[in-house]
């Protein structure tokens, strides 16, 4: 419909000095992106100079009716690559009209332990892969397989859309380093990364909000479920092709440095690190993802969920070290246990806390 | 369609004639049916009492009888022309019969006298609009994205959703907030609404008589942008019966007494004099209403006028920030979508400034 997208694509920097601003935040279920649009009356850099707004916690689990308006803190502005010009999209987190966060604000504790003097001393980086399946709408079974069936030779489908999030996500600001197709077909994952601090969380959710936008474009539908697919039960053709019956679940390996570890003498402090992370692994599990049980199984490339375990280049175990890592003395860690679905926020802030704030006593 | 069919809708004639093309917009025989028919103009105009009066054939849609069919279009706005652009423009218009006498469809008429009222000029009202409207599926008048049928899942994930599986027709909407801006509408926002396939676009702050001809212009480039999308819009108050939410067009509005210091008074003493006349009203905020009043769903009951802070189970609803302020504005949650922009602003004037119980 060249008419239509003569209209999307209008540039209106000539016809205007108004801007589209989308904000953005996280619905009722910890995991729903929820955004609407407002005109501002010109171009904005400095999330601090926009204006709060408000949106109607009663449609998305987060208020009651008599009593329904949630405050939007604007956060963190990006290029909005769909609207372009000078538009954006603004990250926001959610609090009540009395300035408390909502309870499924988990931004707000996370930038508290970021501010945190020691935590701020140590800057420390984050590198998330994110992984995701792509399933075709209506009957949410994986693209490119036929329904209820298995697929064919091919073996990449959905490549359009990975790139397009790729290019998107560039021209946004988000720091994506990378991209792959993962095991299963169907399955993708982008990295972003490194980042300092909150800012992980930010750029990772609004990655997470532009895959969602061009999956719609598409007519896909974009899953963060651990196992999207079940082991099947009595299915005995399902189970042989897939060994077990098992299949890759979907992970968001957390990569993690600070200052100190990225300097002479970091391998050391990456050690007692993973030793306060070992002493913590459940209290980090609780809060590492919804249904992570069905991925962490111990096979195809995960520790057993109730095991901590690292290792150096290890693939199996709960935290990997790299070989350049453990070569040049220093370096970074890599925290294999979140699933897809988790809370960026949640999981960032917590491995600082632990790692660096909390006290074995 | 063909690229050299949308090389021809897309030629820039700016450099090969002076003339333009305006395209005259009127409100047809129900009310809520939006006619428009083009011509050419010498060269650019930027006031709407420099263009020339024109005329259609009333008969055509119903507001003339056959023999006497000649009805006057009274140019009235000028936005620019999204569709053509260049120095091409929109007029808003209204009707009068030959010897001057406005229609009886013709509602712009009325609220202008309202809004010439020195009281209400003095009081300098604004009006913030959220027009909410349903996507459906041509030829089975279904919304769309939902399955022939049959029903999607049950209301929660739409609201200001992201996904295929949730936000159904995002194109015709992004469209149509750039074509508004593009033309001059004050167009403060869009949001995905609680039943798939419902959106909201909001037109405002917008003063007087503005707010109806921005709305009514608005609603015609949303019907352009759908007839080019192949798509259906609705403006019904409750397109699917049932536990679905229908579409309301809630009315903000404030004075200048209500946005300054002590506005908060002012406010309830407006919300009171509102309550007196609920009846009256209601009559006018749009056929079927009674469908969507129906006290679930974020509305009040058709037949109670309630009013609360941040309630939006209300008839009215006064915002956390006017109320913590002490002033601001209230939200009429009242309206139907296919209320009358021009009969509802000026009604809220009348009432609020000019009427004594």
């Amino acid at each position: 419909m060249a008419l239509l997208s003569d209209l999307i694509n209008l540039d209106l920097t000539d016809a205007t000095p108004k801007i589209i601003a989308e904000y953005i935040w996280i619905g009722g279920s910890g995991m729903d992106l929820r955004s609407k649009a407002r005109t501002l009356p010109g171009p904005v850099n400095d999330p601090k100079k926009l204006p709060k707004w408000n949106y109607d916690g009663s449609s998305t689990g987060q208020a009651p009716g008599e009593d329904s308006e949630v405050i939007l803190y604007p956060q963190a502005i990006f290029k909005d690559p769909f609207r372009r010009g000078n538009n954006i999209l603004v990250m926001c987190d959610a609090y009540t009209p009395a300035g408390e966060p909502i309870p499924t604000n988990k931004r707000c504790a996370a930038a508290k332990i970021f501010s945190n003097p020691d935590v701020e001393k140590e800057v420390p980086w984050y590198g998330i892969e994110q992984e995701y399946t792509l399933l075709q709408k209506d009957i949410n079974w994986p693209l490119g397989w036929p329904q209820g069936g298995f697929p064919g030779p091919q073996k990449a489908f959905g490549r359009d859309i990975v790139d397009a999030h790729y290019k998107a996500c560039l021209y946004a600001g988000v720091n994506i380093s990378g991209i792959n197709g993962e095991v299963m077909p169907g399955q993708w994952e982008f990295q972003v990364g490194p980042a300092v601090g909150i800012s992980a969380g930010d750029e990772l959710w609004v990655a997470r909000y532009i895959l969602e936008r061009i999956t719609e474009i598409n007519g896909v539908v974009v899953s963060f479920d651990p196992k999207p697919i079940p082991y099947k039960r009595g299915c005995i053709q399902f189970n042989m092709l897939f060994g077990q019956g098992d299949w890759n679940g979907a992970g968001a390996h957390t990569n993690y440095s600070t200052k100190s570890m990225r300097e002479e003498g970091g391998y050391e402090v990456i050690k007692k690190a993973i030793e306060k992370m070992g002493l913590r692994h459940k209290e980090h599990i609780a809060a590492y993802g919804e249904g992570n049980e069905r991925r962490l199984t111990g096979r195809h490339e995960t520790a057993d969920i109730n095991t901590f375990l690292w290792g150096v280049a290890n693939r199996g175990a709960s935290i990997r070290v790299g070989r350049d890592t453990e070569k040049e003395g220093k370096g970074y860690f890599e925290d294999r246990r979140p699933a897809s679905n988790m809370d960026p926020y949640v999981v960032t802030s917590m491995i600082a806390e632990t790692t660096i704030l909390w006290n074995k006593s | 369609m063909s690229s050299l069919l949308s090389d021809l809708i897309n030629l820039d004639v700016s450099g090969c004639t002076d003339k333009i093309i305006a395209e005259y917009v009127w409100i047809g025989g129900s009310g809520m049916d939006l006619r428009s028919k083009a011509r050419t103009l010498p060269g650019v105009v930027s006031d709407p009492s420099k263009l020339p009066k024109w005329n259609y054939d009333g008969s055509s849609t119903n507001q003339a009888p056959g023999d006497n069919s000649e009805v006057i279009l009274y140019p009235q706005a000028i936005y620019k022309d999204p569709f053509r652009r260049g120095n091409n423009i929109l007029v808003m218009c209204d009707s009068y019969t030959p010897q001057g006498e406005p229609l009886p469809t013709n509602k712009r008429y009325n609220a202008t006298k309202v809004f010439s009222h020195s009281d209400v000029v003095a009081e300098e009202p604004w009006f913030g609009i959220e027009q909410e409207y349903t996507l459906l599926q041509k030829h089975v008048n279904w919304p769309l994205g939902w399955p022939i049928g049959g029903f999607p899942p049950p209301q929660g994930p739409y609201y200001c959703g992201t996904g295929a599986d949730k936000a159904f027709g995002r194109d015709i909407v992004d469209a149509h907030y750039k074509a508004c801006l593009y033309a001059g509408i004050n167009i403060s926002g869009i949001n995905g609404e609680v039943m798939p396939g419902q959106w909201e676009f909001q037109v405002g702050p917008t003063v007087g008589i503005s707010a109806g001809d921005q709305v009514w212009m608005a609603r015609y480039l949303l019907e352009r942008i759908t007839e080019m999308a192949g798509v259906i819009v609705s403006f019904d108050p409750k397109p699917v019966s049932g536990d679905w939410n229908g579409a309301g067009a809630h009315t903000n509005y404030s004075t200048k007494s209500m946005r300054n210091e002590g506005g908060y008074e002012v406010i309830k003493k407006a919300i009171e004099k509102l309550e007196k006349r609920h009846v009256e009203h209601i009559a006018a905020y749009g056929e079927g209403n009674e469908r969507r009043l129906t006290g679930k769903h974020e509305t009040a009951d058709i037949k109670n006028f309630k009013w609360g802070v941040a309630n939006r189970g209300a008839s009215v609803r006064v915002g956390r920030d006017t109320e913590r302020e002490k002033k601001g504005y209230f939200e009429d949650r009242r309206p139907s979508s296919n209320m009358d922009p021009y009969v509802v602003t000026s009604m809220i004037a009348e009432t609020t400034i000019v009427w004594k119980p």
